[in-house]
């Protein structure tokens, strides 16, 4: 099976969800017999380009245009469908990132194919491709075969392993793909990034804030304890609704869904709308003064006390152990 | 300025999910419906486009009977015209795209919204196929959007921050929670609603690309052990989290 892995990049660099790409690619062309080739888009194409040969790429296909220093869905889209149709790809693996899941639905369209979005796994089975991916926010999954020739599918960021290297490059191949003005009819004018904030999407260690924090001012004491372990930091939707948090920070059903290997809920009761959008996570420590909330049926490990006083003397002990 | 707006049907976001007896869907037994969390704020969105610039408000949706209950929300939020594309059957997105984008044609609105997910299939797919069968632009997942002069900037969330995306139009916006905080109907409002026509138009035929083959719940964990009821069990719990977790 020839397997198209979109690599997406930013800036040059190359994202770690799309090493979970190229790498998942592998395993399915291992798998089927088949080889992978990974796609690069881009003004220039990042010199580690090469490098996704010891990812498992076989070949690595450039396509380089000025406009293309930003990111446009329509220029994407087209150029991901063409060179999955010169490839002869039946399956084209993308990131579901904010760029991949913005871009991936077209190039489905484009190659008559179906999409399975956000997936979290996926399995051969007489050379047939099985996926599974949540559905009502992760209150329940879905076993789902793809039946059109080619195949689009977008994989959950974290959950696939990105892999390890063998030390091989891979010849990049530049390709010219003719683009128009008309196929940038919507582009990126500016990106502004938080700096320093790492998204909850993105983190692998979150800590969340919900309604007993009782006050945005009292997040501090997370943002302390996130800054200690390298955690993004989120919070529940009673906390975003009050406006203590921006919505960007939200975990669950109309928030982010978010699988990281340690999720430490402070002062959440777990209503069923968290709870969907971070059961997945490796891990999970609640901390909550009501030894009733239904977050500690979900939780690994549990304290039940006050977070004002459980939380800074995590910070201190973690600190202690880290040597900090 | 013609403004389309599509809306969903689905399990409110406090419900119990169950697997069906047919294995492949969900148990509706006892569970609330109501209108897409998301689409609420397109909806708001472009009926405030159209107190700022004229013209109309279409909410569409496809689905059974019961959608008749979200297109009368739209009304009594304030948009001039509902439209169910009546189909009973499950479809998958692309199949979804494809009735939409068919009526949509016909409608030809110069902006397209969509909330930017429905909260049942999670697929947040439908209104960038919408686009792409309608060969239009598309911003998704925007949190913000100005309209003027035959094109829009909208702002969308990427990860850690934002991206500006400036478009042409027409073009289809799907919108994220943050976009505005759309407004309740008021009793007037929902008082007219229960008179107004519904009209029903049978949806294009497409087969669908995606096969659901089981429908099932999460393995659910064991609730974890209690470390400690006060600040001593800080130590214990660092510990487990270094040394069983293997987590920090």
């Amino acid at each position: 099976m020839k397997i198209l892995a979109i690599v997406e990049q930013r800036d040059y660099k190359i994202k770690k969800n799309a090493y979970e790409v190229v790498a998942t690619a592998r395993s399915l062309a291992q798998q089927t017999n088949g080889e992978v080739t990974a796609l690069v888009i881009g003004d220039n194409i990042p010199s580690a380009a090469a490098e996704l040969g010891a990812y498992g790429a076989s070949k690595v296909i450039a396509v380089q245009h000025p406009k293309l220093a930003k990111y446009s869905a329509t220029a994407y889209a087209k150029i991901a469908a063409e060179i999955a149709t010169k490839e002869h790809a039946a399956i084209v693996l993308i990131s579901a990132t904010a760029m991949g899941k913005d871009f991936a639905p077209r190039v489905a369209v484009k190659l008559d194919a179906g999409l399975a979005a956000d997936v979290t796994a996926l399995k051969i089975e007489n050379g047939e491709i099985n996926a599974t991916r949540p559905v009502y926010a992760g209150k329940a999954l879905t076993d789902i075969k793809v039946t059109s020739a080619v195949k689009v599918l977008t994989l959950r960021p974290n959950v696939f392993p990105a892999g390890t290297t063998n030390g091989a490059t891979a010849a990049v191949e530049v390709v010219d793909v003719p683009l128009a003005d008309s196929d940038f009819a919507s582009i990126v004018t500016t990106t502004s990034q938080a700096s320093g904030k790492l998204d909850v999407a993105e983190a692998d260690i979150i800590v969340t804030g919900g309604r007993g924090m009782k006050g945005p001012e009292n997040f501090k004491i997370l943002e302390e304890l996130a800054g200690t372990i390298g955690a993004a930091v989120g919070a529940s939707r009673a906390a975003v609704d009050a406006g203590w948090r921006p919505h960007e920070d939200q975990v669950g059903q109309t928030g982010k869904t978010v699988s990281p290997s340690l999720y430490v809920a402070v002062a959440v009761s777990g209503a069923i709308q968290h709870l969907a959008g971070m059961s997945s996570s490796k891990y999970i420590v609640a901390i909550n003064k009501d030894k009733d909330a239904p977050i500690f049926q979900s939780a690994d490990y549990g304290i039940v006390a006050d977070a004002f006083e459980i939380v800074p003397a995590m910070t201190q002990e973690i600190k202690k152990l880290l040597g900090k | 300025m013609k403004i389309a707006v599509c809306i969903n049907h689905v399990p409110d976001t406090a419900a119990r999910i169950a697997v069906g007896s047919d294995g492949k869907s969900i148990d509706k037994t006892g569970v609330t419906f109501v209108v897409n969390p998301y689409d609420e704020f397109a909806i708001e969105e472009c009926l405030r486009l159209k107190e700022k610039n004229g013209g109309e408000v279409v909410a569409i949706s496809l689905g059974g009977d019961m959608h008749k209950e979200t297109l009368r929300k739209a009304y009594a939020m304030g948009v001039d015209k509902a439209v169910l594309l009546k189909d009973e059957t499950p479809r998958d997105s692309f199949s979804v795209a494809y009735a939409l984008a068919n009526y949509l044609k016909e409608l030809n609105p110069e902006i397209i919204f969509f909330g930017k997910q429905s909260v049942d299939g999670d697929d947040a797919a439908v209104g960038i196929m919408v686009a792409e069968l309608l060969n239009l632009p598309s911003v998704s997942t925007i949190v913000k959007l100005d309209v003027a002069q035959g094109k829009a900037i909208a702002e969308r969330e990427i990860e850690g921050g934002l991206e500006a995306v400036e478009t042409t139009l027409p073009a289809v916006f799907t919108a994220q929670k943050g976009l505005n905080e759309p407004r309740y109907p008021s009793l007037k409002g929902i008082m007219q609603s229960k008179n107004k026509l519904i009209e029903e138009k049978a949806p294009a035929a497409a087969s669908s690309k995606v096969e659901v083959v089981a429908l099932r719940k999460p393995s659910s964990k064991n609730a974890g052990k209690i470390v400690g009821t006060d600040v001593s069990a800080v130590p214990e719990l660092v510990r487990l989290l270094h040394e069983e977790a293997k987590v920090i």
